[in-house]
């Protein structure tokens, strides 16, 4: 049995990826390199930066289908129109006018079940593409990456989703930031989700309300405290107040952060931050025996 | 010729409201009958393509000048589209009966 784990956060900039890719990195030694890390942060997905050997294994575009109405048949009924829960086709009887709005079309199909003359066929439009990475440990990367201009995120994390192989042991979802659908699709099918937050008033805000959404969801989760030391206590009261589970705390270090920032972040982890990320694996590791 | 005019409520002392398709109410004025008519917008709460479904109501009720606040690229695209002119006004404050004379001094 696969365990699927969420990194996710409100806020943004927390260290989801720091997190993931650190977790990717010693759940693999421990597990015999059968761990998958899956990049969900598809408007920009960035956890291949900081594995200097990653090889391209596969790239395939990920479409979706919109409608395209042929304004011969078209009786301007506007029953798809009706139909449509994102008003992605505006009809315009008196001037004879349909048309389709692919930037707010979410690809249902529900205007050709509605159409009655024929009038809607569909065609696919790229939305971005899927890159999975072979890297010298673990089972490897695979990301999302949205093209510029498409709204269509929650899709391309689905459809990413797909290329995820059953045989990992243990497979990690990088979310990307905020509580809205792109989220939602990230965590949906995880056993677990570790919180990212930052001791901040912005971090603690921003986490009670994916504390919201992942009790909407049902999903157990934990905590992890990163740059701990900055900001003020209230984030530590909550946890503590709540109940909530403390994974780790990550000290800030501006040496760290500049190590990230320059893409060496598996070079010189200072001590305290490599135990911090041993416990935290085993912490994850007897959770997912028990699962 | 029908002008239509976001407004924040169905009086002519209302503000106007900055949002096209999130509008609480249309006003639409005709500048030959000096009439005002005010009605509510059906798209309020709808999930996404506010603006879009507003362009529609726009073009369908045959009106050739909108005052908003601010015109989204999709409602946009529709009202060039059918030549509709958009006009907008940065005015928190500015009432519906303000904004008539205005157009009103215009066409004089």
């Amino acid at each position: 049995m696969t365990f699927k784990i969420a990194i996710a956060s409100g806020k943004g900039g927390t260290g989801k990826t720091t997190v993931s890719v650190n977790l990717y990195k010693c759940l693999s030694e421990k597990l015999n390199d059968n761990v998958q890390l899956i990049d969900c942060d598809a408007e920009e997905p960035n956890d291949f930066l900081f594995f200097k050997n990653a090889k391209i294994k596969q790239k395939e575009v990920i479409q979706q289908l919109v409608p395209k109405i042929d304004l011969q048949k078209c009786t301007f009924c506007e029953k798809c129109s009706e139909y449509c829960m994102f008003n992605a086709i505006p009809i315009i009887p008196s001037a004879k006018y349909a048309n389709v709005n692919t930037s707010l079309c979410h690809s249902c199909g529900a205007c050709s079940v509605a159409c009655q003359f024929d009038a809607i066929s569909e065609y696919p439009v790229e939305i971005g593409v899927m890159r999975s990475y072979l890297l010298p440990e673990g089972d490897g990367l695979i990301e999302g990456k949205l093209k510029i201009g498409s709204p269509m995120q929650t899709m391309v994390i689905k459809e990413t989703k797909k290329y995820v192989s059953d045989n990992s042991q243990i497979v990690l979802f990088d979310a990307p930031p905020g509580t809205s659908c792109p989220v939602v699709e990230t965590i949906t099918e995880c056993d677990y989700v570790i919180l990212v937050t930052e001791p901040t008033p912005f971090g603690l805000h921003d986490m009670k309300l994916m504390v919201e959404l992942l009790n909407e969801l049902e999903k157990p989760f934990g905590i992890i405290v990163n740059k701990a030391g900055l900001g003020d206590n209230e984030t530590h009261q909550y946890i503590e107040k709540e109940g909530f589970e403390l994974l780790g705390e990550i000290p800030f270090m501006k040496s760290y952060a500049s190590d990230y920032a320059n893409g060496n972040l598996f070079k010189n982890i200072p001590p305290e931050i490599e135990k911090t990320y041993n416990n935290i694996t085993k912490k994850i590791v007897s959770k997912m025996n028990l699962k | 010729m029908k002008t239509l005019i976001t407004s924040n409520d169905q009086t002519l002392s209302s503000t106007m409201d900055k949002r096209l398709g999130r509008a609480h109410w249309f006003c639409i004025y005709d500048e030959e009958l000096k009439e005002s008519t005010f009605q509510i917008n059906p798209n309020i709460d709808s999930m996404g393509g506010a603006g879009t479904k507003t362009a529609e109501l726009i073009i369908e009720l045959g009106v050739k000048k909108v005052i908003s606040g601010h015109f989204g690229p999709k409602a946009k695209e529709m009202l060039e589209k059918f030549d509709i002119q958009m006009i907008e006004v940065d005015d928190d404050n500015i009432t519906i009966e303000e904004l008539i004379s205005r157009l009103n001094q215009h066409s004089n």
